[in-house]
């Protein structure tokens, strides 16, 4: 009796699997559940560009219409990494456009993406609908008028703080009359002014526009026009909010704003003036995302904003909110789940001393019983508050504390933050996201180690004092995935004592750390899944086994080593005299 | 305030208590692998807990007296008082200038906060140009701004544009044309790679671009379609609108000796 589920019916079980992690699982049970699964799956997500090839992610999943990829390691944000290290969306692109021409939304985040790369999808992808950049870089404007010009159902074009070549506004005026698809559409990190006739024309023709996210150089007086031709928008930045209106203008955008019923989510407002801040009271009650981070506003003119936000789920800030700003936030967004405090005053850009200490933390901590993510700039932190907010909260899952003076001590009791960082860990069982920084012994790590469990991205500067710190974190944190370190001094025997560890995670990167280039020749050696990267741009002439490397990046791979590594990276497959390989870098 | 290490086993690695050492690499234990291959602990001093007791802090720290500790492995001038282990000469690093953060730090008296260092605090490069220009938003600059023209070409689907102000000479201009333009008159070549990109579009596109295939031409602030190298560049960059790369069949319209003239003007 064959007691196999036929693989129809087993599909149309799938269809209502949508979670990739459930479908990997799906995918182990045997072979004939593995086959079902890979035929039928829709929407796949690389999280490392190396960790496959192109070619066996196509071969693998044939009906892929959906294909998220992730390049450079997140440290790359901070310019550790140099440029041409590599993440080049090209090669996928093109093997994509080969392999899986039905392709319909592409996702890529910290690539490399040049125009010729989006030349590439406006030609290969007939039913092209989605594409979403995010901290890419490469590309210029022209690249964009070839993905306006030729993708006809297009739904969702986003830049998401990219790095464009800006060589002009008129990308947007080519967007044909025929295209009535648009739901979103975001290019708020351009500079260039676009046509706004252009603009309006394609928002009139955008029914379905849901999201609308517009650069600076768009107008306060085009804002009015464009929000009263999309008052369905759910999702708005604005352009600049600080140019001089007149009084009857001020009052038709005040009504334009009080038409917007569906929005809820908020964000650009660069150089608001606080006298347009009532501009936005009608909405406030709808929302449930409000980005203030680059709106340069002092505290006491946000204090009406915030208190009206009674819904508010999602808040970005600048510290210039202050720790008086946050016990607003405390009594009013009770929905509050996720809090990002920015810096106003890093690189000596603001010098002056912004109130806003380790108290607004504690404040919002106790007020918001929702609250599960934190990324919070400052000054100076206490191990007496870090003790407070764990045990608020919890049900904290992320929790990014950046103080951002190096070595900085509780500044009360000038200690470690390491009974700080142990309540959080020891507290917050589904603790998922962790960043440390301030004064930490190896302590601190220990106590990481024995409570982090659920612990999957971890992000260390300036801390520690040996090799103990790496041994604990390794050795300890069964669930890590992801372990980015900088200036931390150790090395070598904790990670050649844990190597086994490193091909249950995703990635490690460790710079201006103690590594030394012997242990890195060892660990590739031994570890032949990894691909162990030295990144080093002022080699010593002979690399002796005991030099220190500036960088090392690891990271686990079915690929084998990859074909585009600049001369400064190093693997021990390589020859470092060839340099420059040859595999196309478009 | 000082940490001392914990204590020191024969073999020169410090253990505590609940620390095994993990066999993964196939090796019966990590001190007998050859010192040559990775460093091992500086046994002549392994023992001087002085030498060995670690003291936190920045070099030279004339900040807060509460701060009175050393960051040892990390500063560059006090290759004695190191950590047992990792024993790199992490010393040999101090050019780097992450380590450079301690020394600069340490030798004014700026709040550490101040002090250049690469990627900290960690913050977006997109949101640290953001933040910039908006501080800068008043200040104009001085100078030229840029000359963008519309670069088209017969054939290809969409126009290009570029920056006159970025080329000093017809040269450089028609080599960045040359590039920019190579996918269109190469097509579907199969490019694999940086040199084979660069050797075809060497051989070939110079070939189409100076044989009779293809000529620049630009259109002037008269509105005239002339052919590019015939005036010096300076003047060219003033009365400039418009470039556009024609097959050469359409340009017999235009003076034949400039035709020369842009052939030998290699």
């Amino acid at each position: 009796m064959d007691l196999r589920l036929p693989s129809k019916v087993l599909e149309h079980i799938l269809s209502f699997v949508d979670s990739n992690e459930d479908r990997n699982s799906v995918s182990l049970v045997c072979k004939s559940w593995f086959e079902t699964e890979r035929r039928t799956r829709k929407r796949v997500i690389v999280r490392n560009c190396y960790a496959v090839t192109p070619e066996a992610v196509a071969r693998r999943f044939p009906e892929m219409r959906s294909l998220t990829l992730k390049g450079k390691p997140h440290f790359a944000d901070y310019n550790l990494v140099p440029d041409g290290w590599g993440g080049y969306a090209w090669p996928w692109i093109e093997a994509m456009a080969v392999k899986c021409p039905s392709l319909e939304e592409l996702r890529l985040k910290r690539m490399v993406v040049t125009d010729e790369c989006l030349e590439k999808i406006a030609a290969s992808f007939k039913d092209f609908k989605v594409l979403v950049l995010t901290s890419c870089e490469g590309f210029s404007t022209d690249g964009l008028a070839a993905i306006a010009v030729a993708c006809s159902n297009l739904r969702e074009l986003e830049l998401r703080e990219c790095i464009v070549e800006d060589l002009g506004g008129d990308w947007l005026s080519y967007f044909p009359e025929t295209l009535t698809s648009l739901v979103s559409l975001d290019f708020s990190c351009l500079d260039s002014e676009v046509k706004l006739s252009d603009l309006e024309r394609l928002v009139s023709r955008s029914p379905n526009l849901k999201s609308l996210k517009l650069n600076r150089a768009v107008s306060l007086d085009a804002l009015g026009s464009l929000l009263r031709l999309a008052p369905q928008l759910v999702e708005l930045g604005t352009g600049s909010f600080s140019d001089k209106l007149d009084q009857e203008a001020v009052s038709k955008l005040s009504q334009a704003f009080s038409e917007m019923k569906e929005l809820k989510s908020l964000s650009g407002l660069w150089d608001v003036l606080p006298e347009y801040i009532p501009l936005l009271y009608s909405v406030c009650p709808g929302l449930t995302s409000l980005n203030l981070s680059y709106a340069t506003v002092q505290m006491p003119n946000l204090v009406e904003l915030l208190t009206r936000c009674s819904n508010l789920q999602k808040l970005w800030v600048m510290d210039l909110i202050e720790d008086k700003g946050l016990e607003v936030v405390a009594s009013s967004c009770k929905e509050l789940r996720e809090l990002r405090v920015f810096p106003s005053g890093a690189e000596g850009l603001n010098d002056t001393n912004v109130a806003m200490t380790e108290q607004g933390l504690v404040s919002v901590s106790e007020g918001c019983p929702n609250l599960e993510s934190v990324l919070y700039f400052c000054v100076q932190f206490t191990n007496a508050a870090m003790i407070t907010i764990a045990r608020n909260r919890p049900n904290l899952k992320c929790f990014r504390l950046c103080v951002m003076e190096p070595f900085a001590p509780d500044h009360k009791t000038q200690k470690p933050l390491d009974e700080g960082f142990k309540a959080i860990v020891e507290r917050c069982k589904d603790l998922q996201r962790l960043s440390v920084s301030g004064l930490l012994t190896d302590k601190a790590f220990e106590y990481i180690g024995t409570h982090g469990k659920k612990l999957r991205m971890l992000s260390i500067a300036f801390a520690g004092d040996s090799d103990l710190m790496l041994h604990h974190l390794l050795s300890g944190c069964e669930s890590l995935n992801k372990l980015e370190i900088r200036d931390c001094p150790f090395g070598d025997t904790a990670l050649l004592e844990n190597a086994a560890k490193l091909e249950t995670m995703r990635s490690l990167w460790m710079s201006s750390c103690c590594v030394s280039f012997g242990a890195c020749k060892l660990l590739s050696q031994k570890m032949p899944k990894l691909n162990v990267e030295v990144i080093d741009e002022h080699p010593l002439e002979t690399r002796p086994d005991s030099s220190p490397v500036e960088r090392i990046y690891i990271y686990r791979t079915l690929a084998g080593p990859r074909l585009d590594m600049p001369e400064f990276v190093w693997t021990i497959q390589k020859n470092p005299e060839i340099g420059v390989s040859h595999l196309a870098i478009k | 305030m000082s940490y001392q290490l914990l204590s020191v086993d024969k073999e020169g690695l410090a253990t505590s208590p609940g620390l095994k050492e993990r066999n993964y690499m196939g090796l019966s234990d990590c001190s007998s692998v050859d010192s040559s291959t990775i460093p091992n602990v500086d046994k002549k001093s392994s023992l001087n807990f002085k030498a060995t007791e670690l003291r936190l802090g920045l070099p030279e720290s004339s900040q807060s007296p509460q701060r009175e500790t050393d960051f040892g492995l990390l500063s560059p001038r006090t290759p004695d008082e190191k950590l047992l282990f990792p024993l790199l000469p992490c010393k040999d690093h101090a050019s780097g200038n992450k380590r450079g953060y301690l020394a600069k730090s340490g030798s004014n008296n700026a709040p550490a906060s101040k002090a250049q260092v690469v990627g900290w605090p960690p913050i977006r490069s997109y949101r640290k140009n953001t933040m910039a220009s908006s501080t800068s938003k008043n200040t104009n600059e001085v100078g030229l701004g840029p000359l963008f023209v519309k670069v088209s070409m017969d054939g290809a689907p969409y126009l290009r544009k570029v920056d006159l102000r970025t080329y000093t000479c017809y040269q450089h201009l028609s080599s960045a044309l040359e590039k920019m333009f190579s996918c269109f008159t190469l097509g579907q070549c199969g490019l694999h790679g940086a040199h084979g990109r660069e050797r075809m579009s060497e051989v070939k596109l110079k070939d189409l671009l100076h044989g009779s295939e293809f000529v620049l031409t630009y259109e002037d602030k008269d509105g005239d379609w002339m052919l590019v190298g015939d005036v010096p560049w300076e003047i060219f960059t003033e009365s400039c609108r418009k470039l556009k790369i024609m097959k050469g069949s359409d340009s017999i319209g235009l003076a034949p000796s400039a035709v020369e003239k842009s052939k030998n003007k290699d």
